[in-house]
C-alpha cells in the first residue's frame, strides 16, 4: 500500500516538476520522496522505477497514439530499433532506473543520520 | 556497509544522470531527448484535434486572421502589409524554423558550428568564393530603400517573434537530435538566402574548363564540339524575332574575337590552381532544370490564359517551397514561398501569374591575377602594382577553437584558392568576379509581381533583379502573356583572362530593356526550359557552352503548337508527359550501329524491344531501364577524355552528343582511353551496350527479371541532414531528366503549378508537406499525389468567409 501511495506521489511531483525544470528533476523528486516517505531501499527504488514507468511510458504512449507513430516509427529506424514500442519501453525504463536510484539514495541517506 | 550500499546508489545516480545529460555523438543527449516532458516526443504532432485560436501578439498593429486549410496551407489576412509580412515570418518559422537556419547557415559558412571539423572545408568553401560578401552589400542595398526595410524587417520580426516564444521542448525535432538552439533572425540571412540560390543556379559558366579544353585539344575541335555539332531550334525567343536595338557599346559581337584579346596561355602542365577547381568547383554535366510556359487566350477554351510553372530541384525534405497565401489591402497572392524570405516567388494574383526558369547564362569570369610576392599585398594591374585587401573570415567550431581564414580580394573579387585553400600555387592565383557579388534587391522584383496588376507591373518589377538569372513567365487576365530572360548580363569572357589588363574587366552591361523577351507572340504562346535564349541574331553575343538543355523545350513546344483550345486537364497531363527526346534522338543511331556491326545477335531480343519501345520513360515501363544504362554508358565512354581528375574539362551535353554521333563517325574522341586500342564508334556503341547489360546483370541476375524504370530509377526525397528515416525513399514514378516530367532520382519538379484565368482555379502541389516537422503528417502528405501526376485545387479569394469554408482551423493574434 505504501508502495503505491509513494509511487503516486513521485508521479504527482514529478510530472509538475518537469513542467518547469529539467528532465533530471524527477531525480530530485524521487530523492525526496525517498528521504521522507518510504520504509526500505528496495521499496523506495521500487516507487521510484513504478513511478517514472508508469509516468514516462504511459505519457509517450499517450502522445504516441495521438500521433499514429508517424515519429516514433522514424525514430525506432533511426536508432536501429525493431519495433516503435520498444522505443516506448526504452524511454520508461530509463525513466524508471534515474527515478528508482534516486529514491533509493533518498532513503539510505535517511538510514545513515 | 550502510555508506558503501548509499555511496552506490547515489554514485550509480548521479553517473546515470551525467550519461544521460551529455550528447553521445552522434547520438543526442538520451535523458533529454527520450523524456515525453522535453524530448523528441513533444514533436510528434496530434494528428487530430484541431482548434481555432486566439493570441496577442506583441509587434502588431492591428488583427490577423491565419486560416489553415486541409492540407495546413496557411491563408494570412493582414490589415496592413508590415502586420502580413510580420506573419509571413511567424507562420514559416512555425512550420519551418530548423531548415530556414540551416540553409542561411550553409550559405554563410557556418555549419561547423554545429557539426564540427568535419565540415571546416565545406565552410571555408562557401566564404572564400564570397556569398557573405556578397550578401553584406545586398543587405545594404535592401535597407537603403525604405519600402523594402520596412517589409524585411517586419518578416525578421515575426521570425523572431516566435524564435522568442520557445522552450527548448518546443524546438524542431533536428536541434534536439544535434543538440543545438536556434539564434536570432537577422536582414543579413534573407539576403544570404538570396545568395544561395545564386550559388546553385548561376555557377554554369566553363571559363577553366573550355581554356583547358583548348590548351589540350586545341581551337579546332573546341570549335567542332561545342559549336558546329548544335543546330538548336528551339530557343527561348523563337528564331527569327526582329530585334528592334543595336548592342550597347563594350559588346562584341562574336565571341573569338573578344577572346583573343582576352585570353592568357596557360600551360597543361603548370595548372594547380585548376586542379583544386576541379575538386571544389565540379559543376553538373546535364541539368534538370525547369519548366515554363504561358499560353494565350487565343489557343484556350476559355479565351483566357494559362499559365504553369515547374522549377526543378534537387528533392529535399523539408521542402525548398513553402506553400503560402498572403492577404492585405492591396495584396493578395498565392503560391510557393522560399521559408526565409519575404513574398511569393512563384504564384498568382488576382490580375496576374508568374513563374520562373534558370536562365543558365554566364555571369562569372576568373582573372588570373600576378601578385608582387607570396604576401599577397599587391598586384598588378596596368603595369601599376595595387594593393590587395584582405577579409578575415571567422570560422567558429564545435568543440574546437575558431578557424582564422584570410582571403585575399582584388578590386575583381575573391581569390577563392590561394596556397592555404587546396594548395593553389601562388603563381596561378584567380579572382573570381561574379553577379552575386553586385548589390542586388531581388526580393523587391518579387513583392512588385505579388502586388501587379499588368505587363506594365510586371517588367517594372524585373528591372530590380540581378542573380541568379531568371526566365520570368507572365500572363494576365487582360489577356497579355509574355516571357523575358531577367538578370543582369555583363559582357564576360568565354574563358580565363589576364587581370593585369583592366581593359578584361566587366565594362558594359546589358540594359535591363534588351534582355531577350517577348510579349504576345503570333503562335500563342510563350515557353522556357532552361535552352539558349536566343539565335545568332540577337544583338549581343552569349556563350554557347553551357548546361543549355534542348529537349524539353522540343517536346513543350510541340505539344503547345498542335493543340488548339487548351485547358488546364492539357496542361496538367504535359507536365507528366514521359516522352524523351533525348532517345528519340541518339537511340536510333545506337541501334543502327549496332545491328550492323552484327555482333548483337544474341541481344536481338534486347534491341527489339527497344526498336519497339513508345520512347516513353513510364514507370511501368522496362525499356527505359535499357535505354538509360546504354546510353549513360556511351555518354561516359564517349568523353572519358574530358573526365581528366587533373584538368577538368566540360564534356558537350547530351544534345551536343546525340548530334555528334549521327554526323562525325572517325573523331579521336570515339577512342576508349582505358583499352591499349584505338576505338572507333562502332566499337564504343558496343562496349557501352555491353557495359551496360553487364551492370543489369550485376544488380537483377539476369536480363529477365530487370524491374520496371519507376522501380529502377527509385526517386527518394532526401531529408536536408541526409538522415534515411526523415526521407522518403522509393517514390515510384516515372520521367527523369531531359524530360518534361523531369523527375531523376535526386531532382525534379520541386513545385507544380497550373494557373487557369479562366475556369478561375489553380492547380497546385510539390513533393513535400507544408509542415517541416518529421513529426507531423503534413510532414511528407503531399508526395503521393505528386508522384501520380496529381494536384490539389485552389481557389484564389480575398473574402476570409470563403477561404473559411474550407478550413481545418483558424489563428487569430491580436495586438498587444
Amino acid at each position: 500500500m505504501k508502495l503505491l501511495i509513494n509511487t503516486f506521489i513521485i508521479i504527482a511531483l514529478s510530472a509538475i516538476a518537469q513542467l518547469f525544470l529539467p528532465w533530471w528533476s524527477i531525480a530530485v523528486v524521487a530523492f525526496l520522496v525517498g528521504y521522507f516517505a518510504t520504509d526500505s531501499g528496495w521499496q523506495a527504488f521500487g516507487a521510484g522505477f513504478l513511478a517514472l514507468v508508469m509516468l514516462w511510458g504511459g505519457y509517450s504512449l499517450f502522445i504516441d497514439q495521438a500521433n499514429e507513430h508517424i515519429l516514433s516509427s522514424k525514430m525506432a529506424q533511426l536508432f536501429k530499433l525493431p519495433s516503435s514500442y520498444l522505443l516506448i519501453i526504452i524511454t520508461s525504463i530509463i525513466g524508471g532506473i534515474v527515478a528508482g536510484l534516486s529514491a533509493m539514495s533518498g532513503r539510505l541517506i535517511k538510514g545513515l543520520m | 556497509m550502510k555508506y558503501v550500499k548509499f555511496l552506490s546508489a547515489f554514485i550509480s545516480t548521479v553517473a546515470l544522470i551525467y550519461v544521460l545529460d551529455r550528447p553521445l555523438v552522434p547520438a543526442p543527449a538520451l535523458g533529454r531527448f527520450l523524456s515525453p516532458f522535453t524530448g523528441f516526443w513533444q514533436n510528434a504532432e496530434s494528428t487530430s484535434g484541431f482548434k481555432d485560436q486566439t493570441y496577442a501578439m506583441e509587434g502588431l498593429k492591428d488583427k490577423v486572421e491565419v486560416v489553415y486549410d486541409e492540407r495546413m496551407v496557411p491563408h494570412i489576412f493582414a490589415h496592413n502589409e508590415e502586420d502580413l509580412f510580420f506573419m509571413q515570418g511567424y507562420v514559416t518559422a512555425a512550420n519551418r524554423l530548423w531548415q530556414m537556419e540551416i540553409q542561411t547557415h550553409n550559405a554563410a559558412g557556418r555549419v561547423s558550428e554545429i557539426i564540427g571539423e568535419k565540415t571546416l572545408e565545406v565552410d571555408r568553401l562557401q566564404r572564400r568564393i564570397g556569398l557573405g560578401y556578397g550578401a553584406e552589400k545586398a543587405e545594404e542595398f535592401i535597407t537603403n530603400d525604405p519600402q523594402s526595410k520596412t517589409i524585411l524587417h517586419a518578416y525578421c520580426d515575426g521570425i523572431n517573434a516566435y524564435i522568442k516564444s520557445l522552450s527548448p521542448k518546443d524546438y524542431p525535432l533536428e536541434y534536439k537530435l544535434l543538440g543545438y538552439a536556434p539564434e536570432a533572425w537577422t536582414p543579413i540571412k534573407v539576403a544570404l538566402l538570396l545568395k544561395n540560390m545564386a550559388n546553385m543556379l548561376s555557377v554554369f559558366e566553363f571559363d577553366v574548363e573550355n581554356t583547358n579544353f583548348i590548351a589540350k585539344y586545341g581551337e579546332e575541335a573546341f570549335k567542332h564540339l561545342y559549336k558546329e555539332q548544335d543546330d538548336f531550334n528551339e530557343f527561348i525567343i523563337p528564331k527569327g524575332t526582329k530585334w528592334d536595338f543595336k548592342a550597347e557599346e563594350g559588346f562584341a559581337k562574336g565571341t573569338n574575337e573578344k577572346s583573343i584579346i582576352r585570353k592568357i596561355t596557360v600551360g597543361a602542365k603548370d595548372q594547380a590552381p585548376y586542379e583544386s577547381y576541379n575538386q571544389v568547383l565540379e559543376k553538373p554535366n546535364d541539368i534538370t532544370g525547369s519548366n515554363n510556359w504561358a499560353v494565350s487566350g487565343t489557343k484556350t477554351k476559355s479565351g483566357l490564359p494559362l499559365l504553369c510553372n515547374d522549377p526543378h530541384l534537387q528533392l529535399n525534405l523539408p521542402s525548398i517551397w513553402y506553400e503560402m497565401h498572403l492577404v492585405a489591402p492591396g495584396i493578395n497572392a498565392y503560391g510557393a514561398t522560399l521559408p526565409g524570405a519575404p513574398c511569393v516567388i512563384s504564384g498568382f494574383n488576382d490580375s496576374i501569374a508568374w513563374g520562373v526558369t534558370n536562365g543558365g547564362r554566364d555571369v562569372r569570369d576568373w582573372f588570373k591575377i600576378q601578385f608582387k610576392d607570396d604576401s599577397f599585398d599587391e598586384y598588378l594591374v596596368d603595369g601599376k602594382w595595387e594593393k590587395a585587401k584582405k577579409r578575415v573570415e571567422v570560422i567558429k567550431i564545435k568543440n574546437a577553437s575558431p578557424y582564422m581564414d584570410t582571403v585575399i580580394y582584388t578590386r575583381y573579387g575573391p581569390v577563392v584558392f590561394d596556397p592555404t585553400f587546396k594548395k593553389a600555387s601562388s603563381k596561378n592565383l584567380l579572382s573570381l568576379k561574379w553577379t552575386a557579388h553586385l548589390p542586388s534587391n531581388e526580393f523587391k522584383t518579387f513583392y512588385m509581381l505579388n502586388k501587379g496588376k499588368n505587363y506594365d507591373d510586371y517588367r517594372g518589377a524585373l528591372k530590380n533583379y540581378v542573380c541568379p538569372a531568371q526566365n520570368f513567365v507572365f500572363a494576365s487576365r487582360s489577356n497579355d502573356i509574355a516571357m523575358v530572360e531577367q538578370g543582369t548580363f555583363p559582357n564576360v569572357a568565354e574563358e580565363v583572362v589576364d587581370g593585369a589588363d583592366s581593359k578584361n574587366d566587366w565594362t558594359a552591361f546589358i540594359p535591363s530593356e534588351h534582355n531577350p523577351s517577348h510579349k504576345n507572340p503570333e503562335r500563342g504562346f510563350v515557353s522556357s526550359a532552361n535552352q539558349l535564349p536566343v539565335d545568332e541574331t540577337y544583338p549581343y553575343p552569349i556563350s554557347k557552352v553551357g548546361v543549355y538543355e534542348n529537349f524539353r523545350s522540343i517536346r513543350i513546344n510541340k505539344l503547345l503548337g498542335i493543340a488548339e483550345k487548351m485547358d488546364a486537364d492539357y496542361m496538367k497531363k504535359m507536365h507528366s508527359d514521359n516522352y524523351n527526346v533525348f532517345a528519340e534522338m541518339i537511340l536510333p543511331s545506337l541501334i543502327r550501329i549496332a545491328e550492323k556491326s552484327g555482333k548483337l545477335k544474341e541481344y536481338s531480343n534486347i534491341l527489339n524491344l527497344l526498336k519497339n519501345w513508345n520512347l516513353r520513360n513510364d514507370a511501368n515501363l522496362k525499356e527505359p531501364v535499357l535505354f538509360e544504362l546504354w546510353s549513360t554508358e556511351f555518354i561516359d565512354l564517349l568523353w572519358d577524355e574530358m573526365a581528366d581528375p587533373e584538368l577538368p574539362m566540360k564534356r558537350p551535353n547530351s544534345y551536343l552528343t546525340a548530334n555528334f554521333l549521327k554526323n562525325d563517325s572517325t573523331s579521336i574522341f570515339y577512342d576508349n582511353l582505358q583499352t591499349g586500342e584505338r576505338e572507333d564508334r562502332e566499337a564504343i556503341v558496343l562496349q557501352a551496350f555491353s557495359k551496360g547489360m553487364t551492370k543489369l546483370k550485376e544488380k537483377y541476375g539476369s536480363l529477365d527479371k530487370i524491374q520496371d524504370w519507376g522501380t529502377h530509377k527509385a526517386t527518394y526525397v532526401q531529408h536536408i541532414a541526409k538522415l534515411d528515416p526523415l526521407s522518403r525513399l522509393d517514390v515510384y514514378c516515372g520521367g527523369n531528366r531531359g524530360i518534361i516530367n523531369a523527375t531523376s532520382a535526386t531532382h525534379g519538379p520541386s513545385w507544380k503549378m497550373v494557373v487557369d484565368f479562366g475556369e478561375n482555379k489553380a492547380y497546385c502541389v510539390y513533393p513535400g508537406g507544408e509542415s517541416g516537422n518529421p513529426g507531423s503528417k503534413y510532414y511528407d502528405n503531399m508526395i503521393d499525389t505528386w508522384a501520380k501526376g496529381e494536384y490539389y485545387t485552389v481557389e484564389l479569394s480575398n473574402d476570409l468567409e470563403k477561404v473559411r469554408q474550407k478550413a481545418l482551423f483558424k489563428t487569430t493574434y491580436t495586438k498587444k
